[in-house]
């Protein structure tokens, strides 16, 4: 299977280093032939409005939305969560989303740098020691449909917000494995959601 | 379910992976919201606000310090990307209120004028990171153990002259080569000849990269002069003046901003470089005696 990560700004590099842990070789992909090419694509953390924009300057929009739509397996850490998302709330002038799952996000939902944070998750399907969540500006989701499973949410005053979903073949992450060293999480995009 | 209690803030990977998420992309100064809406609409993947850009300041002379907060606090809310402001070095008080604006980084940097000639900020007091220049790679790993959380190599701010970045960035990049084809028993002696701390230097040797990101900055003007410091090893691109006081500004960020992605693809950067208008006219560096270089800031 080859494995593409979306090389358009962010730490896409990190994500190569966490899925060759995973003994699978990724490839950075930028161009439309790029994205032809793979069978799974990952949308790293980064800048959402920066992605969006130069997809979209690029033509890669509606190329990567409709692959995502036709079921090619898709991971999105942090702002890539936000890029998956059928929806943001406010956001940036003209941001577009690739969609893929049914969800409304918000973006900075935790706040500016300085409340950035990590913390222990309980992540389910993954048994054992706690996923360790790398949450910068981070995203939550705001609200999804019936076919969105949440797969780990944080409990702020009462308020449970998803923080890692995933709805058939697209799997979406508000914090950041790939800082981490822990590869699970990219472990279990590979050899769950891409083989559903 | 966890509970939001639980969380740590300002720890050493929130700090670094704050620079992680900027990479690939450019950071541009901007003075105002109308710049700061510009540049996010062109694709910037962060501001820096201030009062006057480098060029101006180079111009104008006097001293200059850390901007109103006013000011800094209009472009906050008038845009979602990431916003940064520079404080003096060694001011640490400017930094305290920086990090009460909750700005996302602080640029402790050499093109204000120092409130200290001898000690840097220690930045592992604050929970904002911080972003600091270097020339060498002894400066840069020297800022690194103060708390620095992303490098930028300081190039000559305000110039449009792009011969110090690359200066910079190539010497960084050579400095770390060295280390890593060393013996581990001369490493004791690299770092002493590097006036930096053995465990970074052995750090380095090891990984054959910086602990933190490593941006660019002082004298990029056009697309092209992205690309190549990407392929000089920079992980991204701060500008400056270049954009601001230019011809056509927005066109220009979107410009750089498209050549710092596509920075291997000559094609991309090449269509990026059409109809610009005209860049900043810029100053030679080698016209500017050696007292009035900002990158002699910073020890």
């Amino acid at each position: 299977m080859n494995v593409g990560v979306l090389a358009l700004q962010g730490d896409f590099r990190e994500h190569i280093i966490a899925l060759g842990e995973c003994g699978v070789t990724g490839k950075l992909v930028k161009t439309e032939s790029d994205i032809k090419a793979v069978d799974a694509l990952i949308i790293p953390g980064g800048e959402s409005t920066t992605i969006s924009k130069l997809a979209s300057a690029f033509g890669l929009s509606d190329l990567i939305s409709n692959r995502i739509a036709d079921g090619m397996p898709t991971y999105g850490s942090c702002a890539g969560m936000i890029l998956v998302a059928k929806s943001i709330i406010d956001p940036a002038s003209d941001q577009e989303t690739f969609g893929g799952i049914d969800m409304q996000v918000r973006r900075n939902a935790f706040g500016r740098q300085t409340e950035s944070f990590e913390m222990d998750l309980a992540f389910k399907s993954i048994s054992g020691a706690p996923i360790r969540g790398v949450f910068i500006r981070a995203p939550w989701v705001e609200s999804h449909g019936p076919d969105v499973e949440v797969l780990s949410s944080i409990e702020i005053s009462g308020v449970t917000h998803p923080v890692a979903v995933r709805q058939g073949r697209a799997m979406a992450t508000a914090f950041h494995p790939e800082l981490t060293g822990d590869n699970r999480i990219h472990r279990f995009f590979l050899e769950d959601v891409c083989k559903k | 379910m966890s509970k939001a209690n639980e969380a740590q803030v300002g720890g050493a990977r929130v700090k670094r992976g704050m620079a992680e998420m900027l990479k690939g992309g450019v950071i541009m100064d901007v003075v105002n919201v109308e710049q700061a809406k510009i540049a996010e609409d062109a694709g910037a993947v962060a501001v820096m606000a201030l009062e006057r850009v480098p060029a101006d300041i180079r111009a104008q002379g006097g001293v200059s310090r850390m901007s109103d907060p006013d000011m800094i606090e209009k472009i906050q809310a008038a845009v979602s990307i990431p916003v940064m402001a520079k404080v003096r070095i060694g001011h640490f008080a400017e930094a305290q209120i920086l990090q009460t604006l909750n700005v996302d980084y602080i640029d402790e940097s050499e093109v204000l004028t120092p409130a200290d000639y001898e000690h840097h900020i220690d930045k592992w007091n604050f929970t904002i990171p911080f972003v600091c220049g270097a020339t060498n790679l002894g400066e840069a790993l020297r800022r690194i153990n103060e708390g620095a959380a992303m490098i930028r190599s300081k190039g000559e701010a305000g110039t449009g002259d792009v011969s110090n970045a690359t200066t910079h960035m190539r010497k960084i990049g050579s400095e770390i080569r060295r280390l890593t084809s060393m013996r581990e028993d001369e490493l004791y002696v690299a770092a002493k000849e590097l006036q930096a701390p053995y465990a970074l230097v052995k750090e380095v040797a090891e990984t054959g990269k910086l602990p933190v990101v490593l941006f660019t900055a002082g004298g990029i003007a056009t697309p092209a002069d992205a690309a190549m410091m990407m392929q000089l090893g920079a992980d991204g691109v701060f500008i400056g003046s270049g954009i601001f006081k230019s011809g056509d500004a927005a066109k220009r960020a979107a410009a750089c901003v498209k050549a710092t992605t596509f920075y291997t693809d000559a094609k991309v950067v090449a269509d990026a470089s059409r109809g610009l208008g005209e860049a900043m006219v810029g100053i030679n560096v080698a016209d500017i005696p050696v007292p009035h270089r900002l990158a002699e800031r910073g020890w």
